[in-house]
C-alpha cells in the first residue's frame, strides 16, 4: 500500500511538472489535474513493485530531495566545472596517464552507488568502469594519475576528487 | 539586454565545449581517454546551451508571456536532468562493455580492473 501512495504521488508530481502552464488553478487547468490524477494511479497499480522494489523509504524524504538538489547545483557543479576545464587542458596539450584504479568509498545503499558512480562519470577525467558488487567498490579510470600514486592498492575518494568529497555528500542523501 | 549577454555567455562556453569534444576524440588514443572527452565535455558544453534556452524562456515570461515559454523553460530543464543520467549511464555501459570484451586501456599506467579478472 505504501509502495502503491509512493509511486502515485511520484507520478502525479512528475506529471504536474510536465503540464505547468496549462491552465488558472495555480498553473493548470481542471482537465489536467483530472486526466493526472487518474493515469498516475493506474501507472502506479502496474509499477509499484518496479518502483519499490527493495522495500526501503528513506528517499520518500522530501528533505532528502532537497539535499540532492543543492547538492547537484553547488559542489557537483563547481566540481565538474573545475574538471572540464582540467579535461580541455589535456585535450589541448595531450598530457595524460591514464589507468584504472580501485576506489573505496564504503557506502552501503544501492542507491547510494547509483549516485556516487554516475557523479564520478558526470566529472571528466573519472570514469567508472565496474562495480564489485559484494563490497561496493568501484574501478575508476582516471586520465591522470598523479606520479607514483599507482602503485597504491586501494584509492581514497580524497585522491580522485580535488575540491569535494562526493561520498560525504551522498551519505547525507541516501544513508 | 542584461538577459542577452547572459544567453550569448551561454552558448559562447556551450560551444567552446563541444568543440573541445570532438578535439578530444581527434586527440586521444584509446576508447577509455575518448569517453571522457566525447561523453562528458559535451554534457557540460550541452548544459550550458540549455541554461541558454531556460534563461530565454525566463526573460520572455518576465515580459508577459506565460504558457509558452513556460513550458519551454520547464522541458529543457527535463531533458537536462534526463541528459544527465542517462549520458552517465551510457559512458559506463560503453566503458564495461569495452573492458569485457577485453579491449585493455593503452596506455595505461596502472589496470585494477583486469587483475582481479584474471
Amino acid at each position: 500500500m505504501i509502495a502503491f501512495l509512493v509511486t502515485a504521488g511520484f507520478a502525479f508530481l512528475i506529471y504536474l511538472v510536465l503540464t505547468a502552464g496549462s491552465g488558472t488553478i495555480g498553473l493548470w487547468s481542471q482537465v489536467e489535474l483530472i486526466a493526472g490524477g487518474v493515469i498516475s494511479l493506474i501507472v502506479a497499480a502496474i509499477s509499484r513493485n518496479y518502483f519499490c522494489r527493495m522495500g526501503d523509504y528513506r528517499m520518500a524524504n522530501p528533505l532528502r530531495w532537497v539535499i540532492l538538489g543543492f547538492y547537484a547545483v553547488i559542489p557537483f557543479f563547481i566540481e565538474m566545472a573545475h574538471a572540464n576545464i582540467d579535461v580541455a587542458y589535456r585535450v589541448i596539450t595531450g598530457r595524460i596517464r591514464p589507468g584504472i584504479v580501485k576506489l573505496s568509498p564504503g557506502l552501503k545503499t544501492d542507491f547510494g552507488v547509483l549516485l556516487l558512480a554516475n557523479s564520478i562519470t558526470l566529472t571528466p577525467g573519472t570514469l567508472t568502469v565496474g562495480i564489485d558488487e559484494e563490497t561496493n567498490d568501484l574501478y575508476v579510470h582516471m586520465i591522470n594519475i598523479g606520479m607514483g600514486a599507482e602503485k597504491k592498492e586501494l584509492f581514497e575518494p580524497k585522491d580522485v576528487f580535488s575540491l569535494f568529497q562526493f561520498p560525504e555528500w551522498i551519505r547525507r542523501i541516501a544513508e | 539586454m542584461i538577459a542577452d549577454t547572459i544567453i550569448m555567455v551561454c552558448l559562447g562556453i556551450g560551444l567552446l565545449f563541444n568543440a573541445l569534444g570532438v578535439l578530444g576524440i581527434l586527440r586521444f588514443p584509446d576508447v577509455y581517454t575518448r569517453l571522457h572527452a566525447e561523453t562528458k565535455t559535451t554534457t557540460f558544453g550541452t548544459i550550458f546551451i540549455s541554461l541558454a534556452v531556460i534563461v530565454y524562456g525566463a526573460t520572455r515570461i518576465m515580459q508577459g508571456e506565460t504558457a509558452m515559454y513556460l513550458s519551454l523553460s520547464v522541458h529543457t530543464f527535463i531533458a537536462l536532468v534526463a541528459l544527465a543520467f542517462t549520458n552517465a549511464t551510457g559512458a559506463h555501459a560503453i566503458a564495461r562493455a569495452a573492458h569485457r570484451s577485453g579491449q585493455v586501456p593503452k596506455p595505461a599506467v596502472v589496470d585494477r580492473l583486469q587483475e582481479v579478472r584474471e
